[in-house]
Protein backbone atom coordinates (compact mmCIF):
# COMPACT_ATOMS: atom_id res chain seq x y z
CA UNK A 1 0.00 0.00 0.00
CA UNK A 2 1.09 3.56 -0.67
CA UNK A 3 -0.89 6.67 0.28
CA UNK A 4 -2.76 8.56 -2.43
CA UNK A 5 -1.05 11.99 -2.50
CA UNK A 6 -2.92 14.19 -4.99
CA UNK A 7 -1.52 17.52 -3.73
CA UNK A 8 2.14 16.52 -3.40
CA UNK A 9 1.98 14.63 -6.70
CA UNK A 10 0.40 17.53 -8.59
CA UNK A 11 2.96 19.89 -7.04
CA UNK A 12 5.83 17.59 -8.00
CA UNK A 13 4.37 17.31 -11.49
CA UNK A 14 4.32 21.10 -11.81
CA UNK A 15 8.03 21.19 -10.85
CA UNK A 16 8.75 18.63 -13.59
CA UNK A 17 6.78 20.76 -16.06
CA UNK A 18 8.74 23.87 -15.04
CA UNK A 19 11.98 21.93 -15.55
CA UNK A 20 10.89 21.01 -19.08
CA UNK A 21 10.06 24.65 -19.83
CA UNK A 22 13.40 25.88 -18.47
CA UNK A 23 15.39 23.34 -20.50
CA UNK A 24 13.50 24.36 -23.64
CA UNK A 25 14.02 28.07 -22.96
CA UNK A 26 17.74 27.65 -22.27
CA UNK A 27 18.80 24.94 -24.71
CA UNK A 28 15.85 24.44 -27.02
CA UNK A 29 15.74 20.80 -25.99
CA UNK A 30 13.14 18.27 -24.90
CA UNK A 31 13.61 17.13 -21.27
CA UNK A 32 13.69 13.46 -22.16
CA UNK A 33 15.86 11.64 -19.65
CA UNK A 34 16.52 8.56 -21.79
CA UNK A 35 17.38 10.66 -24.84
CA UNK A 36 19.76 12.83 -22.84
CA UNK A 37 21.44 9.78 -21.28
CA UNK A 38 21.65 7.91 -24.57
CA UNK A 39 23.36 10.86 -26.25
CA UNK A 40 26.21 10.46 -23.74
CA UNK A 41 26.58 6.73 -24.38
CA UNK A 42 28.39 4.91 -27.20
CA UNK A 43 28.11 4.30 -30.12
CA UNK A 44 27.91 7.68 -31.90
CA UNK A 45 28.28 9.67 -28.72
CA UNK A 46 27.07 13.26 -29.20
CA UNK A 47 30.07 15.45 -29.98
CA UNK A 48 28.50 18.58 -28.54
CA UNK A 49 26.01 19.38 -25.78
CA UNK A 50 28.03 18.03 -22.84
CA UNK A 51 27.74 21.51 -21.30
CA UNK A 52 24.00 21.13 -20.76
CA UNK A 53 23.45 17.35 -20.68
CA UNK A 54 25.87 16.62 -17.83
CA UNK A 55 24.68 19.46 -15.54
CA UNK A 56 21.04 18.51 -16.18
CA UNK A 57 21.65 14.89 -15.15
CA UNK A 58 23.79 16.06 -12.21
CA UNK A 59 20.87 18.18 -10.99
CA UNK A 60 18.59 15.13 -11.01
CA UNK A 61 21.17 13.10 -9.08
CA UNK A 62 21.74 15.83 -6.48
CA UNK A 63 18.07 16.76 -5.84
CA UNK A 64 17.25 13.89 -3.42
CA UNK A 65 20.46 14.54 -1.47
CA UNK A 66 19.44 18.18 -0.99
CA UNK A 67 15.98 17.11 0.15
CA UNK A 68 17.59 14.62 2.55
CA UNK A 69 19.82 17.32 4.05
CA UNK A 70 16.92 19.77 4.27
CA UNK A 71 14.73 17.18 5.99
CA UNK A 72 17.46 16.22 8.44
CA UNK A 73 17.70 19.89 9.46
CA UNK A 74 13.94 20.26 9.70
CA UNK A 75 13.79 17.19 11.93
CA UNK A 76 16.53 18.66 14.16
CA UNK A 77 14.60 21.82 14.83
CA UNK A 78 10.99 20.70 14.80
CA UNK A 79 8.95 17.54 14.37
CA UNK A 80 9.09 16.20 10.82
CA UNK A 81 6.04 17.01 8.75
CA UNK A 82 3.81 14.01 8.28
CA UNK A 83 4.56 13.64 4.58
CA UNK A 84 8.31 14.09 4.97
CA UNK A 85 8.98 10.57 6.16
CA UNK A 86 7.37 9.18 3.01
CA UNK A 87 9.32 11.41 0.68
CA UNK A 88 12.59 9.59 0.87
CA UNK A 89 11.11 6.14 1.20
CA UNK A 90 12.26 3.69 -1.46
CA UNK A 91 10.69 0.28 -1.67
CA UNK A 92 12.83 -1.34 -4.34
CA UNK A 93 12.55 -5.04 -5.08
CA UNK A 94 15.46 -7.01 -3.64
CA UNK A 95 15.26 -9.48 -6.53
CA UNK A 96 18.41 -8.38 -8.32
CA UNK A 97 17.90 -10.60 -11.37
CA UNK A 98 14.41 -9.17 -11.84
CA UNK A 99 15.70 -5.61 -11.42
CA UNK A 100 18.52 -6.19 -13.92
CA UNK A 101 16.06 -7.59 -16.49
CA UNK A 102 13.76 -4.63 -15.83
CA UNK A 103 16.69 -2.25 -16.33
CA UNK A 104 17.68 -3.87 -19.63
CA UNK A 105 14.11 -3.63 -20.95
CA UNK A 106 13.61 -0.05 -19.79
CA UNK A 107 16.92 1.12 -21.25
CA UNK A 108 16.51 -0.74 -24.54
CA UNK A 109 12.83 0.10 -24.94
CA UNK A 110 13.24 3.80 -24.14
CA UNK A 111 16.01 4.34 -26.67
CA UNK A 112 14.53 2.04 -29.34
CA UNK A 113 11.15 3.79 -28.95
CA UNK A 114 12.72 7.27 -28.94
CA UNK A 115 11.62 8.25 -25.47
CA UNK A 116 10.41 7.35 -22.00
CA UNK A 117 7.97 8.69 -19.43
CA UNK A 118 9.57 12.14 -19.57
CA UNK A 119 10.25 12.57 -23.29
CA UNK A 120 7.02 11.00 -24.54
CA UNK A 121 4.85 11.10 -21.41
CA UNK A 122 5.47 14.69 -20.32
CA UNK A 123 7.16 16.67 -23.10
CA UNK A 124 5.57 14.85 -26.03
CA UNK A 125 2.03 14.96 -24.69
CA UNK A 126 2.32 18.65 -23.87
CA UNK A 127 3.44 19.26 -27.48
CA UNK A 128 0.40 17.23 -28.60
CA UNK A 129 2.68 14.80 -30.46
CA UNK A 130 0.83 11.85 -31.99
CA UNK A 131 3.89 9.62 -31.73
CA UNK A 132 4.25 10.41 -28.04
CA UNK A 133 0.57 9.74 -27.42
CA UNK A 134 0.88 6.34 -29.13
CA UNK A 135 4.05 5.51 -27.18
CA UNK A 136 2.63 6.65 -23.83
CA UNK A 137 -0.63 4.74 -24.29
CA UNK A 138 1.38 1.65 -25.27
CA UNK A 139 3.81 1.64 -22.37
CA UNK A 140 1.17 2.42 -19.75
CA UNK A 141 -1.12 -0.34 -21.07
CA UNK A 142 1.72 -2.88 -21.27
CA UNK A 143 2.96 -1.92 -17.80
CA UNK A 144 -0.55 -2.31 -16.32
CA UNK A 145 -0.81 -5.74 -17.96
CA UNK A 146 2.66 -6.68 -16.66
CA UNK A 147 1.74 -5.77 -13.07
CA UNK A 148 -1.61 -7.57 -13.38
CA UNK A 149 0.20 -10.72 -14.51
CA UNK A 150 3.06 -10.62 -11.99
CA UNK A 151 0.93 -9.61 -8.98
CA UNK A 152 -2.40 -11.28 -9.59
CA UNK A 153 -1.91 -14.16 -12.02
CA UNK A 154 1.56 -15.57 -11.31
CA UNK A 155 2.35 -13.97 -7.98
CA UNK A 156 0.00 -13.62 -5.11
CA UNK B 1 28.78 28.82 -17.77
CA UNK B 2 25.33 30.37 -17.46
CA UNK B 3 24.01 27.69 -19.78
CA UNK B 4 25.41 24.92 -17.59
CA UNK B 5 24.11 26.54 -14.40
CA UNK B 6 20.61 26.92 -15.79
CA UNK B 7 20.69 23.34 -17.11
CA UNK B 8 21.74 22.18 -13.64
CA UNK B 9 18.82 24.19 -12.19
CA UNK B 10 16.48 22.47 -14.64
CA UNK B 11 17.81 19.05 -13.54
CA UNK B 12 17.41 20.04 -9.92
CA UNK B 13 13.78 21.05 -10.52
CA UNK B 14 13.17 17.76 -12.30
CA UNK B 15 14.70 15.72 -9.49
CA UNK B 16 12.85 17.66 -6.79
CA UNK B 17 9.64 17.13 -8.73
CA UNK B 18 10.22 13.38 -8.90
CA UNK B 19 10.92 13.11 -5.15
CA UNK B 20 8.14 15.47 -4.01
CA UNK B 21 5.60 13.74 -6.24
CA UNK B 22 6.57 10.36 -4.78
CA UNK B 23 7.61 8.95 -8.18
CA UNK B 24 11.12 8.25 -6.97
CA UNK B 25 9.62 5.36 -4.99
CA UNK B 26 8.95 2.38 -7.30
CA UNK B 27 6.23 1.12 -4.94
CA UNK B 28 4.14 4.18 -5.76
CA UNK B 29 4.57 3.65 -9.49
CA UNK B 30 3.75 -0.05 -9.25
CA UNK B 31 0.63 0.75 -7.22
CA UNK B 32 -0.48 3.15 -9.95
CA UNK B 33 -0.07 0.35 -12.47
CA UNK B 34 -1.86 -2.11 -10.17
CA UNK B 35 -5.36 -1.06 -11.18
CA UNK B 36 -6.77 -4.42 -10.12
CA UNK B 37 -5.20 -4.31 -6.66
CA UNK B 38 -3.76 -1.63 -4.39
CA UNK B 39 -4.40 1.22 -6.84
CA UNK B 40 -2.76 4.57 -6.04
CA UNK B 41 -3.80 7.14 -8.70
CA UNK B 42 -1.04 9.63 -7.72
CA UNK B 43 0.98 9.14 -10.93
CA UNK B 44 -1.91 10.47 -13.00
CA UNK B 45 -1.74 13.70 -10.98
CA UNK B 46 2.01 13.96 -11.58
CA UNK B 47 1.48 13.56 -15.32
CA UNK B 48 -1.45 15.97 -15.27
CA UNK B 49 0.48 18.66 -13.39
CA UNK B 50 3.56 18.26 -15.56
CA UNK B 51 1.76 18.13 -18.93
CA UNK B 52 -0.51 21.09 -18.17
CA UNK B 53 2.42 23.20 -16.95
CA UNK B 54 4.62 22.33 -19.93
CA UNK B 55 1.72 22.78 -22.37
CA UNK B 56 1.34 26.39 -21.28
CA UNK B 57 5.07 27.09 -20.82
CA UNK B 58 6.14 25.56 -24.16
CA UNK B 59 3.65 27.84 -25.93
CA UNK B 60 5.23 30.92 -24.36
CA UNK B 61 8.83 29.77 -24.89
CA UNK B 62 8.36 28.64 -28.49
CA UNK B 63 7.07 32.07 -29.45
CA UNK B 64 10.66 33.26 -29.25
CA UNK B 65 12.80 32.90 -32.35
CA UNK B 66 15.52 30.92 -30.54
CA UNK B 67 16.43 29.55 -27.10
CA UNK B 68 18.66 31.65 -24.83
CA UNK B 69 21.85 29.65 -25.35
CA UNK B 70 21.39 27.78 -28.61
CA UNK B 71 20.82 28.80 -32.20
CA UNK B 72 17.55 26.93 -32.65
CA UNK B 73 14.88 24.81 -30.97
CA UNK B 74 15.36 21.08 -31.49
CA UNK B 75 11.88 19.64 -31.74
CA UNK B 76 11.04 16.15 -32.98
CA UNK B 77 9.19 16.60 -36.26
CA UNK B 78 8.11 13.07 -37.07
CA UNK B 79 4.43 12.23 -36.96
CA UNK B 80 4.46 8.65 -38.29
CA UNK B 81 3.76 5.84 -35.85
CA UNK B 82 6.28 3.20 -36.86
CA UNK B 83 7.11 -0.23 -35.53
CA UNK B 84 10.23 0.70 -33.50
CA UNK B 85 8.20 3.33 -31.62
CA UNK B 86 5.58 0.78 -30.53
CA UNK B 87 8.03 -2.11 -30.00
CA UNK B 88 10.25 0.11 -27.90
CA UNK B 89 7.33 1.44 -25.87
CA UNK B 90 6.03 -2.10 -25.26
CA UNK B 91 9.44 -3.39 -24.07
CA UNK B 92 9.77 -0.28 -21.93
CA UNK B 93 6.33 -0.99 -20.44
CA UNK B 94 7.30 -4.55 -19.48
CA UNK B 95 10.46 -3.33 -17.74
CA UNK B 96 8.60 -0.46 -16.08
CA UNK B 97 5.95 -2.86 -14.78
CA UNK B 98 8.56 -5.33 -13.49
CA UNK B 99 10.76 -2.87 -11.61
CA UNK B 100 8.64 0.24 -11.07
CA UNK B 101 11.51 2.36 -12.35
CA UNK B 102 11.74 4.50 -15.46
CA UNK B 103 14.99 6.35 -16.27
CA UNK B 104 14.42 9.59 -14.28
CA UNK B 105 13.35 8.03 -10.97
CA UNK B 106 16.11 5.42 -11.20
CA UNK B 107 18.57 8.34 -11.17
CA UNK B 108 17.00 10.05 -8.15
CA UNK B 109 17.05 6.67 -6.38
CA UNK B 110 20.79 6.11 -6.91
CA UNK B 111 21.84 8.08 -3.82
CA UNK B 112 19.78 5.73 -1.62
CA UNK B 113 21.95 2.87 -2.89
CA UNK B 114 19.33 0.13 -2.61
CA UNK B 115 20.73 -3.11 -4.13
CA UNK B 116 17.78 -3.29 -6.54
CA UNK B 117 18.52 0.21 -7.83
CA UNK B 118 22.19 -0.59 -8.24
CA UNK B 119 21.24 -3.67 -10.28
CA UNK B 120 18.75 -1.70 -12.38
CA UNK B 121 20.78 1.34 -13.43
CA UNK B 122 23.84 -0.36 -15.00
CA UNK B 123 21.53 -2.81 -16.80
CA UNK B 124 19.54 0.16 -18.11
CA UNK B 125 22.72 1.75 -19.49
CA UNK B 126 23.58 -1.55 -21.22
CA UNK B 127 20.07 -1.65 -22.68
CA UNK B 128 20.43 1.89 -23.99
CA UNK B 129 23.76 1.09 -25.65
CA UNK B 130 22.21 -2.06 -27.11
CA UNK B 131 19.30 -0.11 -28.60
CA UNK B 132 21.68 2.43 -30.12
CA UNK B 133 23.67 -0.39 -31.74
CA UNK B 134 20.55 -2.13 -33.09
CA UNK B 135 19.10 1.13 -34.36
CA UNK B 136 22.21 2.31 -36.11
CA UNK B 137 22.61 -1.11 -37.72
CA UNK B 138 18.98 -1.10 -38.85
CA UNK B 139 18.86 2.42 -40.21
CA UNK B 140 22.36 2.87 -41.56
CA UNK B 141 22.74 6.49 -42.55
CA UNK B 142 19.31 7.60 -41.42
CA UNK B 143 19.57 9.49 -38.16
CA UNK B 144 16.60 9.62 -35.84
CA UNK B 145 16.67 12.38 -33.23
CA UNK B 146 15.99 11.09 -29.73
CA UNK B 147 13.05 12.66 -27.95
Amino acid sequence: MTDFTPLASTGGGILIGLSAILLMAVNGRIAGISGIMAALLPPDRAATGLGWRLPFLAGILVAPVLIGVGLARAVDTNPAPAYAAHLLQHDVSGNLVLMAIAGLLVGFGAVFGNGCTSGHGVCGLSRLSVRSLAATATFIAVAIATVALTRHVWGG
Amino acid sequence: MMRSLLSFAAGLLFGLGLVVSGMSNPAKVLNFLDMFGTWDPSLAFVMGGAVLTAFIGYRLVLRRSAPLFASAFHLPLRTDIDRPLLTGAALFGIGWGLGGFCPGPSLTAISFAEPGTLAFVPAMLVGMIGAKIVRSAGSAGRSVPAE
